[in-house]
């Protein structure tokens, strides 16, 4: 009779655990998946942004054609690629938030760019933009930490092999942004 | 930590409004004794009272601070749009809801957070911030914000404040009643009349010096620096930028005094907008000293 409570108690707290540490698995690996559109949204947003910021600066004889070319270029790398690779994505997508850079560093030449309300403000949007993506990937690789963490830790390990939860991979920080990681382009 | 930050400020959180429950039973009391001859009628006055004020004040805290320190919500973001995607941004690195935003008009840069919870939370920035600090500076205070929300310091500091002004308000309204009131219920019999007055007076003294240990305990709990030290780590681990938030606080912290801002509300901001000369014993002070901050923000 007792040893039949005992087992019983046992066989629901295993129950519990299972169920926690599942639901726990399931949670770090929607917020994950939630991180990653984060990024994606303002990949695309960025992508929307680029046709203004050409269309405005194209006037100015100072830009070489070749900067304007490879960001238009890396834009429709981005649209084009393959969605699902997220380290080729991100790896092109910096390299445009470079050639974006240089892009605005040359405007600090054109007072009157400088004074244009709507350059003002689509600098304003585009900053914004890259630091959002700088943002959340960092989001996105704190979430794949602790993803990882409870896939490999006791109890959650079991559980996560039973459902075939796999390992996230993080997503590459370049050198220079982990010096200084948020991109500032004004002031 | 942050979880053990967060259960321990929603413990203190119940405690404060324990005590303040029982406080105003205790003064309810009194004042029943003393005006009506009857405890219990002061009781069910009592109980209404904490009862419709707690309600209004649950209910409406973040407009009653803002109102109070003259701050105007904005809800678009063309109207301040760094500010915006800032807190935007630190939202989003938090994992908290978007709060609402807040100016105040004021030529002293400096900030607060408040709010029952991240759900309803509200984020507040003078125009002088806005005007002196650049992108990685306001990155860096409002990190320190969303680190109060995410924390729930907001609550605890919102419902301390509210208490304390509640308090500093029923003893102005016994004072009235002392004057108004006690005094000439009891004028049809002369020779009462300086015993009663006596009474009054013991009654009063005796509340005041119940309330102002509590009231300073409540405000220690709720002030307590600590949480200002908690808040700038929480502010770099979002940020990753300590420098940011280091010479924001170098500017906010040489700047002059606000005008706008409520003196009980002095705790809430990021740096103390009165700029009150630093006590000896920096007993009494609402925020850790500047240097002492600087300090632990560089060594992260």
């Amino acid at each position: 009779m007792i040893a039949g409570i005992i087992a019983a108690v046992v066989v629901v707290l295993l129950v519990i655990v299972y169920i926690s540490a599942y639901n726990g698995l399931i949670k770090g690996r929607t917020y994950v998946q939630e991180s990653w559109s984060q990024i994606d949204v303002q990949l695309k947003r960025r992508n929307d942004l680029i046709p203004n910021l050409i269309e405005t600066v194209k006037g100015y004889s100072h830009y070489e054609q070749s900067t304007l070319e490879k960001v238009v270029g890396l834009r429709s790398q981005l649209i084009n690629g393959p969605a699902d690779d997220h380290q080729k994505t991100m790896a092109v997508s910096d390299q445009l938030s470079n050639s974006l850079k240089s892009i605005f560093a040359v405007s600090e030449a054109y007072p009157d760019l400088k004074a244009d309300k709507e350059y003002v403000k689509l600098m304003e949007e585009l900053t914004n933009t890259e630091n959002k993506i700088a943002y959340s990937r960092q989001l996105y690789n704190s979430s794949v930490a602790s993803f990882n963490m409870k896939i490999q830790s006791f109890p959650s390990n079991i559980v996560a092999s039973i459902h075939h939860f796999k390992i996230s991979e993080y997503l590459q920080v370049p050198e220079e942004e982990k010096a200084t990681p948020k991109v500032s382009f004004d002031k | 930590m942050l979880y053990d930050q967060i259960a321990r400020n929603k413990r203190r959180t119940i405690y404060v409004l324990i005590g303040f429950v029982i406080l105003v039973l205790a003064i309810g009391a009194a004042i029943g004794y003393v005006f009506f001859d009857s405890y219990v009628g002061g009781l069910i006055l009592a109980l209404v009272f904490a009862g419709v004020y707690g309600a209004i004040m649950i209910g409406n805290s973040t407009n009653i601070v803002m109102s109070m320190n003259h701050g105007h919500e904005i809800t678009k973001e063309e109207q301040a749009p760094e500010l915006w995607h800032i807190v935007e941004d630190m939202a989003l690195v938090a994992r908290v809801p978007m709060p609402r935003v807040f100016i105040i008009d004021d030529p002293s840069p400096n900030a607060f957070a408040t709010g029952n919870n991240p759900q309803h939370a509200a984020v507040a920035a003078t125009s002088g911030i806005l005007e002196r600090l650049n992108r990685e500076e306001l990155e860096g205070v409002m990190g320190h914000e969303m680190t109060h929300v995410r924390n729930y310091d907001i609550r605890l500091q919102t419902i301390a404040l509210a208490l304390a002004a509640a308090i500093t308000g029923m003893v102005n309204l016994a004072g009235n009643f002392f004057w108004w009131g006690g005094g000439s219920r009891r004028s049809s019999n002369d020779n009462d009349n300086g015993g009663v007055l006596q009474i009054v007076m013991l009654v009063l003294s005796i509340v005041l010096v119940i309330l102002g240990p509590i009231a300073a305990t409540m405000a220690q709990m709720a002030l307590s620096r600590n949480r200002e030290y908690l808040a700038d780590a929480g502010s770099v681990e979002l940020t990753r930028n300590p420098q940011g938030l280091i010479s924001a606080l170098q500017k906010i912290s040489t700047s002059e005094p606000m005008k706008e801002a409520d003196p009980s509300s002095a705790a809430l901001y990021i740096s103390d907008p009165m700029k009150k000369k630093k006590s000896l014993t920096h007993l009494f002070d609402t925020h850790p000293p500047l240097e002492e901050r600087v300090e632990r923000l560089e060594k992260m």
